[in-house]
């Protein structure tokens, strides 16, 4: 089973990559950009049957600070891989 | 007297040699030098320092992996049976992931790497760790980091303020750490995490270390409080 999960900076926390790469936006002359954040994307393949809770638990523990990010598990079951 | 402090070295650790170097000169005493993948720590350490570099090359955050390391979980069982904990730099991004020590140390808000020595104001002068300096003092010791910005949420900052856990502060600005703060203690004030480097700054300048004298401090407080227990 192939797992996505998304992590983010929490709603508050400020972002300074986030913030360069809209200064840079905009110095490109895109000026239509409100904000920008950055997070992170992790893809892995575990074992079909992998518990929502084993999952969260990696995320808690490991893939996620929680005292400064979010994340979101995306299960693609059954999704073909695209190159 | 004989004081056993240990220093833990992950790959990527690169103030290590500079950390037991300065233990060895305060303490009159060679440090254990310890591998991150031990399960267990050497018996009845006295103190255990934990340094600077890019643990595990900074992957995923800074601290991250090394705070799973297998000798991780001794070092937290030791602090939690009050074996002074010094965590530098990417010791002090090891100590908050974790969870030694509240927060998280997030990318500077200038982007840059900010490499120099920096005024800080020591906070605390009765901490395990800090209490030969002198109240309201300024002392001048380097940093060098990329991920030094502290963060912690409101409620957590002011209970840091209000219980004295603020040990350093920053006196001009450095990375954009919430209030300032370079360094901070545990709740039972055993374990102190700070960006500054005080291993880099335990000679007088005319010596061959640069960094002044300031940071040596830190490690006679320690030493200080031990033997009068």
């Amino acid at each position: 089973m192939k797992v996505r999960i998304l992590v983010r900076l929490k709603p508050g926390v400020l972002d300074p990559q986030g913030r360069a790469v809209h200064h840079s936006l905009e110095g490109m002359g895109f000026d239509g950009v409100d904000d920008v954040r950055i997070g992170r994307m992790i893809e892995m393949d575990v074992v079909d049957g992998t518990s929502d809770e084993t999952l969260n638990t990696m995320c808690e523990k490991l893939l996620a600070n929680m005292v400064i990010e979010d994340f979101a598990i995306e299960k693609l079951e059954g999704e073909k891989e695209t190159a | 007297m004989a004081f056993k402090a240990g220093v833990i070295t992950f790959p990527g650790s690169n103030c290590d040699r500079d950390m037991a170097v300065a233990l060895e000169a305060v303490t009159g005493e060679a440090a254990v030098r310890i591998w991150h993948g031990d399960a267990d720590l050497p018996d009845s350490l006295d103190f255990i320092a934990l340094p600077g570099g890019f643990s595990y090359g900074d992957y995923l955050r800074s601290g991250a992996m090394a705070a799973k390391s297998p000798i991780m979980r001794a070092v937290v069982a030791a602090a939690e049976r009050g074996v002074p904990v010094l965590g530098v730099c990417n010791g002090f991004q090891v100590l908050t992931e974790s969870g030694l020590l509240p927060g998280a140390l997030m990318r500077n808000a200038g982007q840059t790497f900010v490499c120099r020595t920096v005024p800080l104001k020591v906070e605390n002068t009765s901490s395990l760790f800090t209490q030969a300096y002198s109240e309201g003092e300024t002392v001048r010791i380097p940093v060098a980091h990329h991920d030094g910005n502290y963060f912690a949420d409101e409620a957590t900052l002011d209970s840091l303020e209000g219980d004295g856990r603020v040990a350093f502060r920053y006196e001009e600005a450095v990375n954009g750490s919430r209030r300032d703060i370079a360094g901070i203690l545990s709740e039972n004030g055993r374990v102190l995490g700070m960006m500054p480097h005080p291993e880099r700054a335990i000679a007088p300048a005319s010596h061959h270390a640069m960094g002044g004298e300031d940071g040596r401090r830190v490690f006679e407080s320690v030493i200080k409080a031990l033997v009068s227990a």
